[in-house]
């Protein structure tokens, strides 16, 4: 422990620590900009520097370490005019649109503008205009919006290891763009959407289809289907004000109706027939009918990012298409027929945690019989904006129930938003299929939590059987370049995308005015809310799901039959964008 | 496209080869872009994804490099640059008309290079010599009081 | 050939104690008894820092410098020296080798009068592609000293008592910033010479690389000696492909000589030296930036600490020097920290070179010793101003730096007193301003440089530095409004304190110091919409005189038709047409035509 001077307060305060990390432990919340916890220190927007006594400049208290006797002042007059007029250089290099601006409310730079108290502007000059770069199915880039705090290029680099941005030119011409400024659509992007969860203004943001979706949600001659992830009940919440943990299940199914959908199925219906079929193309593999180690298909960024950078190990993946992508094509065949219905006249709309199933939704190798299967994807934040645009009160609305035969789910497949909870719904079910047993001890903590790669044995019928997870495209690099030198090393492999799992999705609520995006403590909230709905089952096993056997019974016959083949699974090829680097990727 | 026989991508090949030796390789970047600018006279997008895709380095990362310093070309430069002075008095005296007539002549506009590699187009502000409104510059030298006709007359004398 | 000799007399204070003055009316006096008036040179040079062995006389060639001696000598010496060219021995100081080989050159050139070269004391004396030639001159003897004869420890110790201190600028202590990255434990360490000079108009680093390439290497192995390092580089600009060439040949030779690589000369030290070139970034000149640039990065500035000796290259503790800095090692080390702090002043030791240019009547580098004012700089060595133009002001450490006014012409030049008066050391630009320039221009100019080189990485240097510039623009083409002058200054303090790196840092400074010494032709600018310059093009005002006879030349090359006039009267510009082209004021003959 070390004394410190803040303010001229003394205080005891662990050494090895930043001025800003000990000030955030005091009560003192030093403004920041560019700086994320979970990323690699910047220093570069200047808007929390401090004075120490002895230093001549002004030192950035994210990145200064603080040391025995320092005198630290976060608050004098000087300060305050030198972070007043950083910030407001900021904004004088940034559209004055802010009411119209998708962030209108919900932007760090706006809420740092008014902490900062600038009322009055002195510096406005010469602004940059840019392009904006609309060609990507999933994310918009906006440079005339960007302050330039990296945080994106950080991101995409240090947690996804994607590098699909970086920094071009330099100096008041200085732009985050991907390689050779080409359209987002052609690079390297996995469409993760991590970027946006992490701007602090709109430079990044999703493909908007709430506008269309409220056009066609008035179109009389449709029939408007609706599916919803786990991740999103866990999570919308939020963008209501409710602190991060309390799931909205049933209050989501009443608003989606009331904003004109006819049927509100559930993304964990599907989440329980891909367990079916993945658990079932596992136990082939394992028995010698294929590659192992498998690994899992659900995430769009994941399998976008496999094309692209591991096409040596597209036979590794699963053949199961998304949870999404198995219930929009189950709503175009078995579920029209049923009611009876042209599928071309159903509207198939997935409400999503994620940014990605904007781009899966396109790929054409997941048509349905010629058509897109899903024709819709928004994200949990459009989500949101829609419910409160239509002026529906989602807080005080008494919920309802999923319809059938698409929205009953085990516990399993609620699961299938956290991180892990794909393998841990697999082993529920392939480990019955394989032994005729029971598994009774079904929580696998192993595979739990929000630690990068998780690891772990189990043993079936005196085989044993080891396991893998990772989160976030960064630690799937890693465990993928453990599979590339040792392929024995691991049997069945779960990847998602995003940091958390789907619950950290691209597509999620921003984060409040005193938290951070990726915030560790709101993901395990978020992952807390999926559990708890798991553990208030009776049904916790997907091949127990009466919905999903009658499924079976009615249209499929048994797992990966040539039906399920035709419209639950499909392939992946290797793809080149431009400038892919094919071999492994390595940290930059 | 680089060709497959393309005998300079050889030599970058082999340089990278070399530098894929070395300690750090990925810091070799900088001296492997130098090559190639060597070899090339500017840094092609396609030579670039060569590169990333030998040293295995993000593409994002090299064109930020190369964006970051000015020693790097990235479209090819001609062997004579021409400046056409775009300043007030120049512009008053017809130097529009001027431009598009080199524009025309040498099928391109500001920033790029003729098909024969001869001239690049270059904006240029005030170049001082007002009183010669308009003029132009070529390399170093400033040509003035021009007409279209007597500015493609110079331009002609260069092509020999 | 008869020989011409040259007798230089030291004119330091301690040497006008010791009767200087009169020894050169008595030398004089001997020359006229023997007929060799004006057949002999006689001149003065400034303190040559021998001051403990005075009067100092050197007679050239030979560079022979006499000490210790009286007036009742001269006539021996000239006698003996002059006429039977016969040395007097028994008064030759011959210890101080650098002087000898400095004046076998440069002795009798009234630029070098004032200087005293210990950097660049090979350049231009030694072929700098010849080993051989640098060995010659006691080139590797402060390596295979130290080698042989010294630890570690003692070549720190003896670097820290030289007083040196960084010439890249900030002036950080040279000693001590190699025993911090001796201190730290690691298996790598790097030594780096920072040759990415990128100051518009200053070029010592080139110059000293591409005249004496040797004594950087040398420098450096003895760092890589003292603080435990296997490797150097030198970063340099890809601009400079002589220095390249030179440097890359030098390391190459000295490889051959066993002077590099393995066990160097018999000892169980390894090093060796890699050059990295640069690509036209000012910025990189910031160490971290440089660093970052190595490892084949952005050269974007990363927060400090930690400090590259703790954490540099490759995350490795990493000494960092500039070319001149490396340049004095040898020196230092051969000729002892004692006889090199004795030169220079309290804090600033040893000598500084700088590149002297604008307007002014000698320009080039110029190396003197610390403490040397600013007013012998520019009027003893640069000869003053040319054409009897009022001098105005001196631009010191290039874009970083600041512009000083007459009034501090004789501010001792050493780190903290260039400092005090609001100017930086800089790594060494020197620019005289006379009255034709315009000191809001100027600022303007500078400032221009560094808002283009500025990394974009942080906000006040990226957003900051052009607003800065737009107010600077407005003003300088009558558009800027009283608060403009605040808003700089406001502006500019700000963007010193809060800036990531030194770049931003010290990218205020010529604005700010123009602003504190020559306040009154800004709010000239702005008031008055008045340039006292006439630099300030869109401030001018044309209007034809009496003097006009109608000859329709001005009419005629207007460019945009503001004159007119009957042929044969008095032509009258329109003031509203006219775009201040000057093309009228430079054909008319008549010297009608007045510019305001």
């Amino acid at each position: 422990m070390i004394n410190i001077f803040i303010n001229d307060k003394s205080y005891k305060v662990e050494a090895g620590q930043t001025i800003m990390q000990a000030a955030d432990k005091l009560g003192f919340h030093i403004p920041r900009l560019c700086y994320h916890p979970k990323l690699s220190i910047e220093g570069a927007c200047r808007v929390c520097i401090v004075e120490v006594v002895g230093i001549r400049n002004y030192v950035a208290s994210c990145a200064y370490p603080v040391s025995e006797g320092m005198k630290i002042y976060t608050n004098t007059e000087e300060i305050r005019r030198a972070r007043r007029d950083i910030v407001e250089l900021i904004l004088d290099n940034h559209p004055e649109d802010c009411h119209t601006c998708e962030r209108d409310g919900n932007c760090e730079l706006q809420r740092l503008a008014f902490a900062m108290g600038i009322r009055k502007r002195h510096f406005e000059g010469e602004k940059k205009h840019y392009e904006k770069d609309l060609s990507s199915a999933s994310v918009i880039r906006d440079p005339n919006k960007c302050i330039l705090c990296g945080r994106c290029v950080r991101i995409c680099s240090e947690i996804q290891k994607v590098n699909a941005l970086g920094y071009a030119h330099r100096g008041f011409k200085t732009v985050v763009m991907p390689a050779y400024n080409m359209p987002f659509k052609d690079s390297v992007c996995t469409t993760c959407g991590q970027c946006i969860n992490v701007c602090p203004t709109s430079a990044f943001i999703e493909k908007n289809f709430t506008q269309e979706l409220f056009q066609k949600l008035g179109d009389k001659s449709l029939i408007k289907v609706a599916q919803i992830a786990p991740s999103v009940r866990a999570a919308i919440g939020e963008a209501f004000a409710l602190e991060p943990g309390r799931q909205l299940e049933k209050e989501l199914t009443a608003a989606l109706r009331k904003l004109g959908f006819d049927y509100v199925f559930d993304t964990q219906f599907s989440a329980d027939l891909t367990i079916m079929e993945e658990a079932s193309e596992f136990l082939e593999r394992f028995q010698g009918k294929g590659k192992l180690p498998m690994i899992t298909s659900c995430s769009s960024a994941w399998m976008k990012c496999l094309e692209q950078f591991y096409p040596d190990l597209i036979d590794n993946v699963s053949t199961c298409k998304s949870p999404m992508s198995m219930a929009s094509a189950l709503v175009k065949s078995y579920f029209a027929k049923k009611i009876n219905a042209d599928p071309k006249k159903i509207l198939s709309v997935a409400c999503m945690c994620c940014t990605a199933k904007k781009y899966e939704a396109l790929r054409p190798e997941l048509m349905v019989d010629g058509m897109q299967a899903t024709d819709i994807v928004v994200t949990t934040r459009e989500l949101a904006w829609m419910i409160k645009s239509a002026g529906i009160d989602l807080l005080h609305i008494k919920g309802e129930e999923f319809d059938h035969p698409l929205g009953y789910s085990s516990g399993a497949g609620t699961i299938f938003g956290v991180t892990g909870g794909v393998m841990e719904a697999a082993i529920r079910t392939a480990y019955e299929l394989y032994t005729g047993e029971t598994l009774l001890d079904i929580e696998i903590q192993d595979i739990r939590g929000l630690k990068g790669i998780k690891e772990g044995k189990l043993v079936i019928d005196g085989k044993e059987i080891r396991i893998a997870v990772a989160h976030g495209l960064g630690n799937a690099n890693e465990i993928l370049n453990t599979i590339r030198k040792d392929p024995q090393r691991y049997h069945f492999v779960e990847i998602m995308g995003c940091p958390g799992g789907c619950i950290g999705g691209g597509g999620q609520p921003y984060a409040g005015s005193n938290s951070l995006p990726l915030d560790e403590e709101c993901l395990k909230k978020r992952a807390e809310a999926l559990y708890g709905l798991d553990r208030n089952k009776t049904i916790r096993r997907s091949h127990e799901n009466p919905d999903v056997q009658r499924l079976y019974k009615e249209f499929l016959g048994r797992p990966l039959s040539a039906v399920s083949h035709k419209l639950l699974h499909t392939h992946y090829s290797p793809k080149q964008p431009q400038g892919i680097i094919p071999a492994e990727l390595t940290v930059k | 496209m680089i060709a497959a026989d393309d005998k300079k991508i050889n030599e970058l090949r082999v340089f990278m080869q070399e530098a894929k030796t070395k300690d750090h390789p990925d810091s070799q970047l900088i001296s492997i872009l130098h090559k190639a600018q060597e070899l090339y006279g500017y840094l092609s997008q396609d030579v670039m994804s060569q590169v990333a895709k030998e040293m295995n380095i993000p593409t994002a990362h090299i064109w930020g490099v190369a964006t970051f310093y000015h020693y790097f070309n990235l479209k090819p430069k001609g062997k004579h640059s021409i400046s056409v002075c775009l300043g007030t008095a120049c512009y008053v005296k017809g130097a529009e008309e001027i431009l598009n007539a080199i524009r025309e002549e040498l099928k391109i506009d500001f920033g790029q290079t003729s098909v024969d590699n001869l001239f690049t187009l270059q904006e240029a502000r005030c170049l001082g010599a007002c009183g010669l409104a308009p003029v132009i510059m070529i390399d170093d030298k400033i040509y003035g009081s021009l007409t279209p006709k007597k500015a493609l007359e110079i331009i002609k004398s260069y092509k020999k | 050939m008869p020989v011409r000799f040259n007798i230089t007399l030291c004119d330091g204070p301690s040497c006008i104690h010791k009767r200087s003055k009169e020894i050169v009316s008595t030398i004089e006096g001997e020359l006229k008894k023997h007929g060799l008036s004006g057949k002999v040179g006689i001149n003065l040079s400034g303190c040559l820092g021998m001051c403990s062995k005075g009067p100092i006389m050197i007679i050239n060639p030979g560079y022979t410098i006499y000490g210790a001696f009286a007036e009742e000598d001269i006539p021996e010496i000239i006698q003996q020296h002059i006429l039977k060219k016969k040395p007097v021995t028994r008064f030759i100081i011959d210890e101080d080798h650098l002087y000898n080989r400095f004046f076998r050159v440069f002795g009798d050139v009234n630029f070098f009068g004032k200087q005293m070269r210990i950097a660049l004391r090979n350049c231009g004396i030694i072929d700098p592609e010849n080993i051989d030639d640098y060995i010659s001159l006691r080139g590797y003897e402060a390596m295979a000293k130290v080698l042989t004869d010294m630890s570690p420890e003692k070549v720190i110790s003896e670097i820290k008592k030289s007083g040196l201190r960084g010439r890249g600028g900030a002036g950080f202590p040279t000693g001590i910033k190699w025993e911090l990255t001796a201190k730290e434990k690691s298996d790598e360490k790097y030594v780096i010479c920072n040759a990415d000079e990128g100051d518009p108009g200053a070029f010592m680093d080139r110059s000293a690389i591409e005249g004496d390439p040797h004594t950087i290497v040398e420098g450096m192995v003895i760092a890589g000696f003292a603080i435990g390092a296997k490797k150097g580089i030198v970063y340099i600009r890809a601009e400079y492909p002589l220095a390249v060439k030179r440097i890359k040949k030098a390391i190459a030779d000295a490889r051959k000589d066993g002077f590099l690589g393995e066990n160097i000369l018999g000892s169980n030290f390894n090093f060796d030296i890699e050059v990295r070139l640069g690509a036209g970034a000012f910025v990189c000149g910031e160490e971290t930036a440089l660093m970052l640039s190595i490892e084949g990065h952005r050269g974007m500035p990363r927060p400090r600490p930690p400090f590259p000796s703790v954490s540099g290259l490759f995350g490795k503790p990493t000494l960092i020097n500039n070319v001149e800095t490396w340049a004095n090692i040898p020196v230092i080390i051969l000729d002892g920290a004692d006889w090199f702090s004795s030169l220079g002043t309290e804090k600033s030791k040893g000598t500084k070179v700088f590149a002297l240019a604008g307007k002014v009547k000698n320009t080039g580098l110029v190396e003197v010793p610390m403490g040397t004012t600013l007013r012998q700089i520019i009027y003893n060595i640069g000869g003053g101003i040319p054409g009897d133009k009022k001098f105005k002001a001196v631009q010191t450490g290039g874009p970083s730096g600041g512009c000083l006014s007459e009034e501090y012409l004789d501010t001792k030049i050493d780190y903290e007193s260039l400092a005090k008066v609001g100017s930086i050391m800089g790594s060494g630009g020197m620019i005289v301003i006379d009255e034709d320039s315009c000191m809001v221009n100027i600022a303007k100019f500078f400032l221009e440089f560094t808002q283009n080189e500025s990394c974009g990485k942080c906000t006040p240097c990226r957003e900051g530095t052009k607003r800065m510039l737009e107010i600077l623009t407005r003003i300088t083409e009558g558009k800027g409004v009283e608060e403009d002058i605040d808003k700089l200054q406001r502006l500019g303090n700000m963007i010193k304190k809060a800036s990531l790196c030194g770049l931003g840092q010290s990218a205020p400074n010529p604005v700010l110091s123009t602003i504190k010494n020559f306040r009154s032709e800004y709010e000239e600018h702005v008031r008055n919409k008045r340039c006292r310059a006439g630099v300030c093009q869109q401030l001018l005002v044309y209007e034809i005189t009496d003097k006009c006879v109608g000859c329709t030349a001005c009419k005629k090359v207007c460019p945009a038709e503001a004159i007119s006039g009957a042929p044969k009267t008095k032509h009258i510009i329109d003031i509203n047409k006219c775009v201040k082209c000057g093309a009228c004021f430079k054909i008319c003959k008549f010297n009608a035509i007045r510019k305001s």
